[in-house]
């Protein structure tokens, strides 16, 4: 990870935005390191759009403290912070050409034309779009505005650069496509990024660090892996890569490690501070291996439910331990709707929860 | 920031040290005030008015001119910068207003100062220029003192636009309203007599019932209600019945239609019901016909309810046809669509889902039918007769045999109350349910071929009438080249001659037409107080479209209400209001500027926020993080965007102000005559033809106007394909 020259840090300080009765954002801190890619990630609604517009002074926080850099910047309005935004409509302005588009932020701030537009022309060619600097915004294909929105993003070498749902309006394919481009760009140019997204394979594959946001609080914050294999709760562990809740007991604790009893079945798993007795815990959905045969100690249950999806397939399984969804991607043998199963877990893949919220 | 503040103190500056503080009577821009200034006491600025003429009461005033020099000194940046602006500009404008308020043409105004300073012995005027730079700087003081404290995100630009406009539309919509209120509860005298409001108020012409028990005439309020529900209600039907058939038939000639509507919209109201007098007139053509054919006497039955209604409805109909083509277009056809897969036939489609959604629109086009007739004052002055109504009566309470002020005032005050309950009740009805149809998503849909016996009713409706408003205005464009109409159908130019003539004088060409006085007038006032109009409707609009703060309800009730306002109360208004300091302004061009500017701008408002809410919001704020201030962005990304609300805003503008009578007829003075007044003036001595040619001509200016504009203002280019064409079909709605 490079850091550019003016990447700088961000950091929310107990801030908290109402709408009127609606709090959007509630107390939330947190800091963004310079020159890092930090998502925002939770369902429609939580306030990630709103976080998002604090950062860039399209919204003033109710109360709390916004830093950027070393600068306090929560009473500064949007025209006077170094920020850039992508917004999810790429709000490309309709009536300028896409070489305008590009330079508009530079000619805003006095920059003269020719120079501007030979900057606008370099940028353009940085996201790829050479040659098409003439053409109206409603003559490009939604990949291309895109690319002209990042662009124009770029051209002022923001302290902080944020995007809003970037890809949500590009097919499947593209999406992947266009997230590595970002992605790329970002480490090329060491820019501090803020990211929201609500698709979490999106967060897990362009992030830095990834901060779930819920019910207008921060949920947790964690890099991917630490998210996806120690989520704090119920939340992130179904949010982040789905997940079976059930309970559990917890038999011993030694060391680092308890010794946990799921239904039947026995595993050891690191104990984050819990003592013995009963116990939340979530299981990935891999992590649960079934087979038709019933000779194998184990659980029993039968399948309720299965659909093919080509490389794998998902079965909806009733168990002792309650209604069970499971991925499977060994698709040559399906088991039939109503089949009778053992129930085995594997050795990873399995969390103990550590609070309920 | 700074620069603001000593921008906004040089300009206070100037207005209390150097310009004359009072209002110079033979006009500002005369320069005859030269003469004798600064130190004559009628040029004097205020700094002179306190040091040589004793005014001491403007002192204060310099003092809060005094106070934001500190804030220019030490640097804007301090929290206490913020306080001072505040208080500076706030206690710097409640004091102007006040003293203006107290000390007027006979010294103190109020008898409790009087007894509690003693006698003044000194008396001031309205107030003029000087004071009008004091006031801007004060406010954008106080302005710029609230943007510090943090309010609208600290936007000195946005907040500055909202103190703006709050304080036109208080001082040009509220003050003369209270103006009419304070005097409807006043004697002639100017002393307070609740109990002759309700004299006036409860009497017997105003709301008598004597025509449903004998052949008396009925109140004229009912005479008002009764003429506006019959005009509200078939101008709705008409303008139904032309929206159908322009968008849901095959009807080959549609342009036309188009022509048709367009027209009357660029046609002062009563000279429709001058053409009407023309075709139906005791002397008009059918009447002659009739005699000569079947020697059927002449009757006078035009006169009366049945002539204006008639009128009217040629008049109002364009505009109930504007209103519900929009509504009868946006209805989506797939909700259509989806009644006829459930099994209706295209008549219980029509009647049970498309008449529905179409109920927002039907309830606008009556509303403005409703408070268009009762606002309307040509037409019942021209065609009246014995039927009197509200608005030709307060102008005969002002300017009539007997001048009573406060029975114009209450009557003001009745038609007042009519017009907002309109609108309390349409948005009422409206209240409840949701009618949005446009999806904004692309409906591929047909719309519903109507049924046949519906098909066939509307064209029996509209063609006919389609027929009729032709005949109008070949009588406009050939009544001015007849000699006498009814009597002597030779050919002339007379008329044109007559009021247009230019000849050659010893200096050169002379404009020696009777109109070419009223004739420029109006093209100059209409000519400064459209920008004006679009710029402060326009403004209003994007801060009701853009900006979140308290208190936006009260403002959009304010930027509207002048539109609840029929003219006659606005110009009574404004002659009460402004007529005495501190705002002394009656007879001149200023104060027709102000009239047109603050009615006609709630169609700006409209216009704007209906564009602007098709604009997203992201591409304002695009361009904020992108470094530009809301200044540059509302010039660089939101004005392109509006042009076509621009150009309808200007085009309506323009048009009003060149067609207006009602509040015109008030406030026009000798150096000061609209077309409008002249022409109506010229029909009260029955001298048609010279109102015809002079009408036709105006006709004529104001669709070359709305070419002009259109190029001028341009169209906006968003792909290359659609440069599209905005006309007036925004400019009414
Ligand atoms: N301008 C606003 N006025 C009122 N409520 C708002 C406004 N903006 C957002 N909200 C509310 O705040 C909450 C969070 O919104 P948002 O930040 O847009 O969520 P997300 O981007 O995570 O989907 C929602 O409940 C939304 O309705
Ligand atoms: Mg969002």
């Amino acid at each position: 990870m490079t850091t550019g020259y003016k990447a700088a840090s961000v950091q929310f300080q107990g801030v908290t935005k109402a709408f009127g009765s609606v709090v959007a954002v509630r107390d939330i801190s947190f800091t963004i390191e310079a020159g890092s890619l930090v998502t925002l990630l939770g369902p429609s609604g939580c306030g990630k759009t709103t976080t998002l517009r604090l950062i860039a002074g399209l919204e003033m926080p109710t109360s709390g403290r916004i830093l950027i850099g070393d600068r306090d910047v929560t009473k500064l309005p949007a025209t006077d912070r170094d920020v850039s935004m992508v917004f999810q409509s790429y709000a490309l302005f309709p009536h300028m050409t896409v070489l305008e588009n590009v330079a508009y932020g530079l000619r805003v701030s006095g920059m003269a034309k020719p120079e501007a537009h030979a900057k606008a022309e370099d940028e353009l060619a940085l996201v790829r779009l050479e040659g098409f600097g003439e053409r109206l915004p409603s003559e490009l294909s939604g990949g291309q505005q895109q690319r002209v929105a990042v662009a124009r993003a770029l051209i002022l070498e923001p302290q902080v650069l944020l995007f809003d749902e970037p890809l949500s309006n590009l097919d499947a394919k593209l999406r992947r496509r266009m997230r590595e481009e970002i992605h790329d760009l970002q480490r090329k140019l060491g820019l501090t990024s803020v990211y929201v997204t609500h698709d979490q394979e999106e967060a897990l594959a362009v992030s830095d660090r990834i901060i779930v946001m819920n019910n207008a609080v921060v949920a947790q914050e964690g890099s991917p892996h630490e998210l996806y294999e120690s989520p704090v709760n119920v939340f992130v562990a179904d949010f982040i890569g789905d997940a079976n809740l059930v309970k559990a007991e917890i038999k011993s604790v030694n060391g680092e490690i308890a010794v946990v009893r799921i239904g039947s079945i026995e595993r050891r798993l690191p104990h984050r501070g819990l003592s013995p007795g009963e116990v939340d815990v979530a299981i990935r959905p891999v992590s649960i291996i079934l087979s038709n045969d019933t000779s194998v100690e184990g659980m029993e249950g039968s399948v309720l439910k299965s659909t093919y999806l080509g490389n794998h397939i998902e079965y909806t399984v009733d168990s002792p331990l309650g209604e069970l969804f499971v991925i499977d991607y060994r698709v040559d043998a399906p088991l039939p709707r109503g089949a009778t199963v053992s129930i085995d877990l594997a050795e990873r893949g399995i969390t103990l929860v550590v609070d309920e919220s | 920031m700074n620069k603001t503040v000593a921008l906004w103190l040089a300009v206070g500056w100037a207005g209390y040290a150097v310009l004359p503080w009072y209002a110079i009577d033979d006009g500002f821009f005369g320069f005859a005030w030269f003469d004798g200034f600064p130190t004559n006491i009628d040029s004097a600025p205020a700094i002179l008015q306190v040091m040589d003429h004793g005014r001491a009461w403007l002192l204060p005033i310099g003092l809060a001119l005094v106070a934001p020099l500190a804030v220019l000194w030490r640097g804007g940046a301090k929290p206490w910068a913020a306080t001072v602006l505040m208080t500076a500009g706030g206690l710097g404008l409640a004091y102007i207003v006040a003293q203006g308020f107290a000390i007027g043409l006979g010294g103190w105004e109020f008898g409790f100062i009087e007894s509690a300073f003693g006698e003044l012995g000194d008396r001031q005027f309205g107030m003029g220029y000087g004071a009008l730079l004091v006031i801007g700087a004060f406010l954008f003081f106080l302005t710029q003192g609230l943007a510090k404290r943090g309010v609208i995100n600290g936007d000195a630009f946005v907040v500055g636009s909202i103190g703006l406009v709050i304080a036109l539309i208080a001082a040009f919509i509220v003050f003369p309203v209270a103006s009419i209120l304070i005097s409807a509860f006043q004697d002639n005298d100017e002393n307070f007599a609740p109990a002759l409001f309700f004299i006036k108020l409860f009497s017997r012409d105003i709301w008598g019932t004597d025509c449903l028990t004998s052949t008396l005439t009925c109140g004229i309020a009912w005479n008002s209600l009764l003429m506006a529900t019959l005009v509200g209600a078939s101008t709705t039907v008409l303008g139904l019945a032309f929206a159908l058939i322009a968008t849901r038939t095959g009807f080959r000639a549609k342009k036309i239609l188009r022509v048709l509507t367009v027209l009357p919209i660029v046609t002062p109201p009563f000279v429709i019901g001058l053409a009407v007098i023309l075709l139906f007139g005791r002397a008009g053509s059918v009447n002659t016909f009739l005699e000569w054919a079947f020697a059927i006497e002449p009757t006078r039955w035009i006169y009366g309810l049945p002539g204006i209604w008639l009128a009217q409805m040629l008049a109002f109909t364009p505009i109930a046809f504007l209103v519900l083509i929009g509504v009868v277009e946006g209805i989506s056809p797939s909700m259509e669509e989806a009644a006829l897969t459930l099994r209706a036939d295209n008549w219980r489609t029509f009647t049970t889902v498309s008449l529905p959604l179409m109920r927002p629109g039907l309830a606008n086009a009556f509303l403005l039918g409703f408070i268009e007739s009762l606002a309307d004052f040509g037409n019942p002055l021209v065609l009246g007769g014995e039927f009197d109504v509200l608005s030709t009566s307060i102008f005969f309470a002002i300017v009539g045999a007997q001048v009573d002020q406060g029975r114009a005032a209450v009557l003001a005050f009745v038609l007042l109350a009519f017009t907002l309950s309109a609108f309390y009740a349409q948005r009422r009805w409206l209240g409840r349910k949701s009618y949005a149809t446009i999806t904004g998503k692309g409906d591929a849909g047909l719309h519903v071929r109507l049924p046949k016996r519906l098909t066939r009713t509307i064209y029996a409706t509209a063609l006919p009438w389609a027929a009729l408003t032709a005949v109008i205005y070949c009588m406009i464009m050939f009544g001015g080249f007849v000699e006498t109409w009814g009597f002597d159908h030779s050919f002339t130019l007379r008329h044109y001659t007559e009021a247009f003539s230019i000849t050659t004088g010893l200096h050169g060409l002379v404009w020696s037409g009777a109109a070419w006085n009223s004739f420029w007038t109006t093209l100059e006032i209409a000519a400064i107080s459209a920008p004006l109009t679009a710029g402060i409707g326009l403004l209003a609009a994007y801060i009701l479209v853009r900006q979140r703060f308290v208190g936006k309800d009260a403002f959009e009730f304010g930027t509207m209400l002048s539109f609840a306002i029929p003219g006659t109360v606005i110009g009574i208004g404004y002659i009460l209001a402004f007529n005495v300091p501190p705002i002394e302004i009656t007879g001149t061009g200023i104060i027709l500027v102000v009239c047109f500017v603050f009615r006609n701008m709630p169609v700006g408002v409209r216009a704007g926020i209906a564009a602007m809410s098709q604009i997203d919001k992201s591409l304002d704020e695009a361009s904020l993080t992108l470094g530009a201030t809301s200044f540059a962005t509302l010039r660089k990304v939101v004005m392109p965007l509006l042009r076509p609300a621009i150009v309808a805003a200007l085009v309506f503008g323009f048009v009003r102000a060149m067609t207006a009578i009602s509040a015109v007829i008030f406030l026009v003075s000798a150096n000061y005559d609209m077309a409008t007044s002249y022409i109506l003036g010229r029909v009260e001595n029955a001298d048609y033809g010279l109102a015809i040619a002079y009408s036709s001509v105006l006709i004529l200016v104001m669709l070359a106007a709305i070419i002009l504009i259109q190029g001028a203002v341009g169209t906006r280019r968003l792909s290359r394909r659609d440069t599209q064409q905005f006309g007036l079909e925004g400019g009414a709605a």
